[in-house]
């Protein structure tokens, strides 16, 4: 058994005593493990603890191990865990470039290098030379890129999903499915997605776990 | 770590000048002031207190502001609320009335001063055309011996700030639902609005109605500017007292702290009272199915007095400017001979040390008050708990009278040879600009959308680094406005700057007050008109700066 991946064990996640998730499983390197399940049945829990932002409300136990390092022990700025939540949350007070760089590890310096690096990540998501761009001045698709683009560029050790997709229209939807998987195993991200959409979990093509029912 | 500190510096700041304040002024009233050599307890001061000619009349005049006031402002907001909430012409009027917020207190007496004085505006206007009057009338308006112009001085102002805090409070009631379902059942707007909606806006809204009646029971700049003069209020008798050369004098203003500490509490207390008669009406209102439906005229002196209170103070605003740039003006011209900067002039190398330490002490008070809140803000996302009792402990500085700890906090400061040091005043107006600026805050800090601090940990921020480069700039408005009005707050405060400047440290506000029974309109002008100025550059510098900081970026505009 390789440690490659993400690995969960005995992720346990409760709300006053009432125990919402309970998960062993491991994810493979580019693979995409889908939990599904109704609103509030804690989904997005889960992804918070992986994250680091539990609730003080919530309790949890159990480890998350990426690539053999327990993540769950660190604090959350140290595990290096990208998300994309539903909406692209773009910082708005900097440039399409500027939040890229922001995400950039600081391992790449020079302002000319980290913007170069910045350019290619664009590029690769067919948004060459918008790296000046406001922001706000985007469309919801291009957001949605850009968004990619950013936690791709940050050198993650794995991806989380939070139903990225469920704000975009139908084609563009179809279109982000296909990018942030194929990217994902390009990068070999292990990809923890949560979402209730079905078609999500057929795109992504990997196991799927359903919680909350 | 530094978070932890946030809140128990907090509480400390907000309890400890008034705890130690009011024990500096119980303990004089019962004749322990060891300094003077009061070792024995005794009701002696009461005694002298009692005997002090018509002070009864002084406690009935503070009372009766108190709660006059309180019903007045009140009674305006609810009814244009109930009547207009909704409406395009609201939003007009909110937009007309909000920026008297800004303006200090004495500032607002002034404008109402000089608009309604025998030979104010108002007069000047209509003679000799109307009246005959070719020299100013003998009518005590200004300082009549009820007190009625120092409670509509009270008034104008409080309205604005009731208002805003009505309007906080709005989005939590359904308002265009409630309001429908209430006309569907044939109800007018106002009664609909009374019995719907009101209790749970009311419920919202006390603290801040009860810090109007603290203040008004309590006030002095403004009572020394409009109010009744033989006998003062209460507030300002003791002030008289507290300044006395004759030490031994501070036994008798200590015990008549306690007495106005008393006189708050007894005004709390029958507005409590009011409350309940209140609730009743309410219950037998929903019960009989009071629908009001022909409220037309209602709601048009709802508006009619709202506009009356905010046209009052713009009039006197620019009245008082034109005072202050006033040449030859003879009764009963309704405009001055000539214009002249000679006052501002005159008043310019006297005003300097003021203006310096208006701006210092604001400017710090704001920055020290802004940083604490976000630091509590900061812990309680940690813990994930938002106590509401401390919001009875921020509401304290607001609703235990200034004049009742201040001065108790003043012994304490000549002791540790504080008094009339830049510390000590910004201290004390701390303590005051302390839950505004929390409270300015604490709606944007839990508005910002939390999960962009996910994001950005996941690009390895740490957690001040996330704060200083992700939530501060998207809150840069917010944080802004804050200090717009914590500096606002510091501009108005009078009696604070009094004690603790003791004379020797004064501002603005202190000065114009000052100036008030010296009748020099010109220069008086000059002085209000910083007054009205320095808050309003604060709102300017708030509005300006973010959009110029982040002109490029869209989704960072209004």
């Amino acid at each position: 058994m390789t440690k490659k991946g993400l690995f969960l064990e005995g992720v346990t996640i409760a709300l006053e005593g009432r125990v919402l998730v309970s998960l062993t499983c491991r994810v493979a390197p580019g693979e995409v493990l889908t939990v599904m399940g109704p609103s509030g049945a804690g989904k997005s829990s889960l992804l918070a603890y992986l994250g680091g932002f539990l609730e003080p409300a919530f309790t949890a136990r159990g480890r998350a191990l990426v690539d053999g390092v327990e993540i769950t022990a660190l604090p959350a700025e140290e595990r290096h865990v990208g998300i994309l939540f539903q909406d692209p949350l773009l910082f708005p007070h900097m440039s399409v470039a500027g939040n890229l760089m922001f995400a950039l590890p600081e391992s790449v310096k020079g302002r000319a290098e980290r913007l170069r690096h910045a350019e290619t990540a664009l590029a690769g998501v067919e948004m060459a030379g918008m790296g000046d761009r406001d922001p706000a001045t985007l469309s919801g698709g291009q957001k949605a890129r850009v968004a990619l683009a950013r936690v791709l560029v940050s050198e993650p050790r794995m991806l989380l999903l939070d139903e990225p997709f469920s704000k975009l229209d139908m084609e563009l939807r179809q279109q982000m499915r296909m990018l942030v998987f194929s990217k994902a195993r390009e990068s070999g991200l292990p990809v923890l997605l949560v979402t209730h959409d079905e078609a999500d979990a057929k795109a992504a093509g990997g196991e799927i776990v359903r919680i909350g029912e | 770590m530094l978070t932890r500190l946030g809140p128990l510096i907090t509480i400390l700041l907000l309890t400890g000048p008034i705890a130690f304040g009011l024990a500096g002024t119980v303990l004089p009233a019962f004749g322990f002031l060891p300094v003077l050599g009061g070792m024995e307890l005794t009701l002696h001061h009461f005694r002298t207190l009692f005997s002090q000619p018509a002070i009864l009349t002084s406690v009935a005049i503070s009372l009766t502001a108190g709660l006059v006031t309180a019903l007045f402002s009140l009674g305006v907001v609810v009814l244009f609320v109930a009547g207009w909430a909704g409406t395009r012409l609201f939003g007009r009027v909110q937009h007309l009335v909000s920026p008297l917020l800004s303006l200090p207190h004495a500032a607002a007496a002034f404008a109402l001063a000089f608009l309604i004085a025998p030979s104010g505006m108002l007069v000047r206007l209509v003679s000799p055309e109307l009246t005959g009057w070719e020299r100013p009338p003998d009518l005590l308006v200004v300082h009549d011996p009820m007190g009625l112009f120092m409670m509509a001085g009270l008034i104008v102002k409080e309205i604005p700030f009731l208002l805003l805090v009505t309007l906080a409070a709005l989005p939590q009631v359904r308002l265009k639902e409630t309001r429908m379902l209430a006309a569907s059942m044939g109800y007018g707007r106002v009664a609909g609005f009374l019995l719907g909606l009101w209790p749970a806006v009311y419920r919202q809204i006390r603290l801040p109605v009860f810090a109007v009646i603290a203040f008004a029971t309590s006030v002095v700049d403004v009572a020394l500017i409009l109010g009744p003069m033989r006998p003062s209020p209460l507030a300002v008798r003791l002030v008289e007292w507290m300044n006395d050369p004759d030490l031994s004098m501070r036994y008798l203003a200590s015990a008549g702290a306690l007495l106005q500490l008393g006189v708050t509490a007894a005004a709390l207390g029958l507005w409590m009272g009011l409350e309940r008669v209140g609730r009743i009406m309410c219950i037998v209102g929903v019960e009989v199915g009071v629908r009001l439906r022909r409220d037309a005229l209602l709601r048009g002196a709802a508006l009619l007095a709202m506009g009356l209170a905010a046209g009052a103070v713009f009039a006197g605003l620019a009245t008082l400017a034109l005072w202050s740039f006033a040449g030859l003006w003879q009764f009963p011209d309704a405009l001055p001979a000539s214009f002249t900067l000679k006052s501002w002039m005159r008043a310019l190398p006297r005003i300097a040390a003021p203006l310096y330490t208006t701006l210092l002490a604001g400017l710090l008070a704001t920055l020290i008050a802004g940083l604490l809140a976000i630091l509590c803000l900061m812990r309680e996302e940690e813990t994930g708990r938002r106590p509401r009792r401390a919001l009875m402990l921020l509401y304290l500085p607001l609703l235990v009278p200034q004049v009742a700890f201040v001065f108790g906090l003043q012994l304490f400061l000549v002791y540790a040879d504080l008094l009339a040091t830049l510390p000590a005043l910004v201290l004390a107006h701390l303590v005051f600009v302390m839950p505004y600026a929390y409270l300015a805050l604490k709606d944007p800090w839990y508005a910002f959308d939390r999960r962009y601090n996910q994001v950005a940990a996941g690009f390895g921020k740490g957690r001040w680094r996330r704060f200083a480069l992700v939530r501060l700039p998207m809150m840069t408005r917010a944080v802004f406005a804050m200090g717009a009005i914590g500096f606002a707050v510091s501009v108005g405060l009078y009696l604070p700057t009094v004690l603790v400047g003791a004379g020797r440290l004064t501002t603005i506000t202190s000065e114009a007050v000052a100036l008030a029974s010296g009748g020099d309109r010109r220069i008086v002008g000059v002085y209000a008109f910083w007054q009205m100025l320095l808050p309003m550059l604060g709102f300017g510098v708030a509005t300006l700066v973010p959009a110029l900081i982040f002109r490029r970026f869209r989704g960072m505009q209004v």
